[in-house]
């Protein structure tokens, strides 16, 4: 058996899962300034009178690290900067504390210019100094040459910081200032993501609930909680991620569908290929932030089962604004919800209210009650369907460079939608009469991201570069560097990008059975000087690809 | 965050699995590092720098300004339609008020390629900017243009399509052509009867750097540029100026590209030539992409940099000065000169040989223009190579008049009778383009 675990705004999701379904299903109230205390209950709700040694394991989908960056409830960290000759690095700063030191690499790892120690221990001393505890270490092109953040590193061992994050060790991708962002969050919520999990640790201890505890991330991947230490900020957005990989157990195996997750503010959009959710090609972006997490490419569009419905200049708007409960549940403003009390006849709330909000609409438009109910739930979904075509389109038009690709590339054309969420089956029937699409209902939609969280694949990726001329193969990220002959091929170089991949897989928690692996980008170029080749420039990037694990039924 | 001053479009288009040859600096490898660069700067998240997916060209589009022998297929790959495709869609975002400066990124290169395409000349084999130009003619009814080529050779393919066209200023400056490919260029070549003075070349001698480069463009480009108005400005950016670059012998810096754009203001930038792919390219093109996007560069400079080193001597500040002097002597007194060579003559004709290195074809070439007031004139091409082909291309221009209209035709009915094997009507008015076959070969 196994635990998903999904925090929600208002209400925390818990699923027991066995080999044929669901078995518990237990909702909490999320308590927003202690999640610790909503975790702990809903595990320990949904193991009442369970034998826990059955557990396999319990996969968490928090809101803490994101809610931390969201309201700027993090720990003041450090930054040291390495960049070399480009754009200013103070156009990137991320915090108070933010050092630029001498030290440049350039694109193939060559070292232009050294590190000066004394920058960095002048820095580290106003770091300490400003009560600092925390420190991110970012240089330009660490991707292709960790040295210089290394050697930053073991300067910085001599001041006893709490914890030292450094850039390479973020991800394989290119881009220097999302890698100052990324390691900057990392290290900004490393304290709270590390408290939050001794302690649930320490609880279930105290409880004897010996379960292995799992982290959904962003990519719709989960990780055990010693591989999360080093990369906090790979939680955060994990919300979303748990509905999609929800959605995906019911998702035909082949064909591109769209997932809607409706909520009441929201509708976050997602889109899978046969079975697979779409990505970000770099990370996520939250608020000012933009990232080298991996994440699943979702849009959150501003329009929910609780958006504000009003009149303007005789058209109905829609959202972005949330204004309270629809009326049906206590609110004051005219809902989506409400329209749907009016359009459904549904009574399990204050119908009177809702058609008061409703005619209120219809007096502006000039119309009857349940024609302004039937224009406001037209134009919701409206508003959805846009915002899906709009993602569609943005995966479709992302740049390729090669002839192959823009030729050849895959196009997505969905023909299904998924829905869920609170108001997920009426959404289907409207969507399914009015727009002729082939849109179903997740099953079980009000507990289908836990479900997602508890049935998701632990997930990583790594990225190889090779530059024979150098003589070097290395893997930053994964702490990785070698020195190979010139005969190194584009074939051993996938050999070492897959044992990788799965060394690293394993570490985080997987388990061999589940190793879905797959090259997901492969280059190769002749290094040519002077019209002769000198050697070959391979770059590899590798994952595993989110999705379920085998034995067991959503 | 950063935040572009300049709404600036890039299409990047590095054709990761096209080349020349394997070995060819026209190969997989040439915007690697590059790449590199540009995605590690970030430059792709700086708000207002929009990365455009090229669109590919039509057979039309590149019909609009060519006469390929024996036909566009024969003559192009794939990754001709979509670095010229590359071109269009920085145009069509300008003309649509997506952008305000475009920036087409991409390979293989068309400065080199002229009206009458054969194979590759130059690393080239359709013209890029020219194929932009006239679509946005067609498209969007753009009629004066300049178009300022800064690659290190001699744009002469460009020069080529619009030596008759009164409606195109055709600047380059490049490494004299007495020092390298494709040997032309010089000052004298200022266009055909009735287009004179519109040609503008200024040779610079060898070892010229970021000074005397700036100063050609401060002292002789911006006036002329200031006196001709053009609707639009379009930069063939060549990168091979650059002191590392191993095909020239010029001492141009990141800096001196990024300060060059600064005082160009192109709308549109399109990659030429620049084969320094580790040295310089990487560090030239974030320059440029910033420079466009009107944010600060002075942050860029490049491994192995130095001012001193690749400072010009005073002698070649002397040659420089000299010849500007030259250009725009030529430019102020174009009327004059274009009236000594048009009189008492209808229609005037020149023969020539061209040269296609990458190719080894051997083109002859004899055109005729009608000398006309009120239009570009009519123009016949006849053209034979070593490969074979025998053609004639007639071109009616965009805003023909009725008699260029009627010689054109003329030509071009009356070509039946003659030693070709295909005759190409380019009716521009129209944007129709006809053939005749009349042999297969």
């Amino acid at each position: 058996m196994i635990i998903g675990l999904d925090v929600g705004g208002t209400h925390t999701d818990v699923v027991l899962i066995g080999p044929d379904g669901p078995i518990r299903e237990v909702k909490v109230l999320t308590d927003n300034s202690e999640l610790f205390k909503s975790v702990l209950s809903g595990l320990e709700q949904i193991t009442d009178g369970i034998d826990t040694r059955q557990i396999k394991r319990a996969v968490l989908s928090t809101t803490l690290t994101t809610n931390a960056i969201v309201t700027g409830q993090v720990e003041s960290v450090g930054m040291i900067v390495m960049s070399g000759p480009g754009i200013d690095p103070m156009a990137y700063r991320t915090c108070e504390q933010y050092h630029c030191v001498s030290g440049s690499i350039d694109h193939r790892g060559r070292e232009v210019s050294g590190v000066m120690e004394e920058e960095v221990t002048r820095a580290a001393s106003l770091m300490k100094l400003a009560g600092i505890k925390y420190v991110g270490v970012v240089g330009k092109f660490s991707t292709r040459n960790p040295s210089h953040e290394i050697r930053v590193e073991k300067i910085l061992a001599d001041f006893d910081f709490e914890k030292v994050f450094t850039g390479h060790r973020t991800s394989g991708n290119l881009n220097f200032p999302r890698r100052i962002a990324t390691t900057f969050l990392n290290a900004s919520v490393y304290p709270i993501h590390s408290r939050f999990f001794h302690a649930v640790k320490q609880s279930l201890a105290e409880k004897e609930l010996d379960i292995p505890i799992h982290i959904l991330k962003a990519d719709g991947g989960t990780m055990n909680f010693s591989a999360s230490i080093d990369c906090p900020s790979q939680t955060i957005l994990s919300g979303p991620a748990a509905s999609v990989m929800g959605a995906i157990a019911s998702a035909p195996p082949e064909g591109d569908v769209i997932v809607l997750d409706i909520g009441g503010t929201t509708t976050d959009i997602a889109v899978l290929i046969n079975s697979s959710p779409v990505l970000e090609p770099l990370g996520i972006s939250l608020g000012k932030y933009k990232t080298l997490i991996r994440s699943l490419k979702t849009f959150s569009l501003g329009v929910g089962g609780d958006s504000h419905v009003r009149v303007e200049n005789g058209e109905i708007l829609v959202g972005p604004m949330r204004k309270g409960p629809a009326m049906a549940y206590g609110g004051s403003t005219p809902t989506p919800t409400d329209a749907l009390f009016v359009l459904e006849k549904i009574e399990n709330g204050d119908a009177a209210s809702a058609y008061r909000g409703v005619s209120g609409i219809a007096d502006e438009l000039g119309v009857s009650v349940s024609e302004a109910a039937e224009r406001i739930f037209e134009k919701t979904c409206r508003l959805i369907l846009n915002a899906a075509d709009k993602l569609v389109e943005d995966i479709n038009s992302k740049p390729v460079y090669t002839v192959h690709e823009l030729l050849e590339g895959y196009t997505v054309r969905p023909s299904r939608m998924l829905v869920l969420g609170g108001p997920a089956h009426y959404f289907t029937k409207h969507l399914k009469k009015r727009f002729g699409y082939h849109v179903e209902t997740v099953p079980r939609w009000g507990v289908a991201n836990a479900i997602g969280a508890g049935l998701a694949r632990t997930t990583c990726e790594v990225t190889l570069f090779v530059d024979t001329e150098k003589g070097v193969v290395l893997a930053p990220e994964e702490n990785y560097a070698k020195t190979i002959r010139s005969m190194y091929s584009f074939e051993d170089a996938e050999e070492t990008a897959y044992d990788l991949l799965r060394k690293k897989a394993l570490k985080q928690g997987a388990d061999a059975e589940n190793l879905q692996t797959e090259i997901i980008e492969s280059l190769s170029f002749n290094m040519v000087r002077g019209f002769r080749t000198t050697g070959k420039n391979i770059r590899i990037k590798t994952q595993v690809k989110p999705g379920l694990i085998k034995g067991y039924k959503a | 965050m950063l935040k572009a001053i300049n709404k600036t479009g890039l299409v990047f288009f590095p054709a990761f699995d096209w080349a020349i040859d394997p070995t060819h600096p026209e190969r997989e490898e040439r915007l690697l590092y590059t790449q590199d660069q540009v995605f590690e700067e970030g430059i792709l998240d700086i708000e207002d720098i929009v990365e455009y997916k090229p669109s590919l060209v039509s057979d039309m589009d590149i019909k609009r300004v060519h006469f390929c022998v024996p036909d566009v297929f024969s003559v192009t790959t794939k990754s001709h339609f979509i670095s010229a495709g590359g071109a269009i869609t920085m145009g069509r975002a300008l003309m649509e008020k997506e952008i305000q400066r475009g920036f087409a990124l991409v390979r293989p290169p068309g400065h080199h390629s002229m009206r009458v395409v054969h194979g590759n000349r130059g690393f080239c084999n359709i013209n890029n900017e020219a194929i932009l130009v006239e679509f946005l003619r067609k498209h969007y009814g753009v009629k004066r243009v300049a178009i300022v080529d800064t690659d290190c050779h001699h744009g002469d393919g460009t020069q080529d399509i619009y030596w008759h066209d009164p409606d195109t200023l055709f600047i380059s400056i490049h490494q004299d052509g007495r020092t390298l490919y494709p040997g032309s260029g010089f000052t004298e070549e200022l266009g055909g009867p009735n287009a004179y003075g519109t040609t503008v070349n200024i040779p610079l001698p060898p070892t010229t750097s970021d000074e005397g480069y700036l100063y050609t463009i401060e002292h002789v480009v911006l006036p002329i540029l200031d006196e001709f108005k053009p609707e639009i400005i379009i930069n063939s950016a060549g990168q091979d100026n650059h002191f590392s670059d191993p095909l020239t012998n010029m001492n141009f810096s990141a800096q001196g590209y990024a300060n060059l754009t600064k005082m160009l203001k192109p709308d549109i930038a399109v990659l030429e030539g620049g084969y320094s792919i580790e040295g310089a390219l990487p560090y030239v093109n974030t320059g440029l992409i910033l420079a466009m996007a009107g944010l600060d560069y002075s942050g860029i400079t490049e491994p192995g940099f130095d001012a001193a080193r690749i400072a010009q001597s005073e002698e070649v500040s002397r040659a420089i000065r000299k010849i500007g002097d030259v250009v725009l002597s030529n430019w102020r007194n174009r009327r004059e000169m274009q009236e000594k060579i048009r009189r008492g003559r209808d229609f005037i004709e020149r023969r020539r040989t061209i040269m296609y290195d990458t190719d080894m074809i051997y083109e002859m070439q004899k055109d005729e223009i009608r000398i006309c007031d009120d239009c570009a004139g009519a123009l016949k091409i006849d053209s034979s190579a070593d490969t074979g082909q025998h053609i004639l291309g007639v071109s009616i221009p965009l805003n023909a008049c009725r008699a260029c209209t009627q010689v054109a035709l003329d030509w071009f009915d009356q070509a039946e009778k003659g030693p070709y094997e295909r005759a190409f009507l380019q009716d521009r008015p129209n944007d129709e383009y006809r053939e005749k076959i009349f042999k297969h070969r």
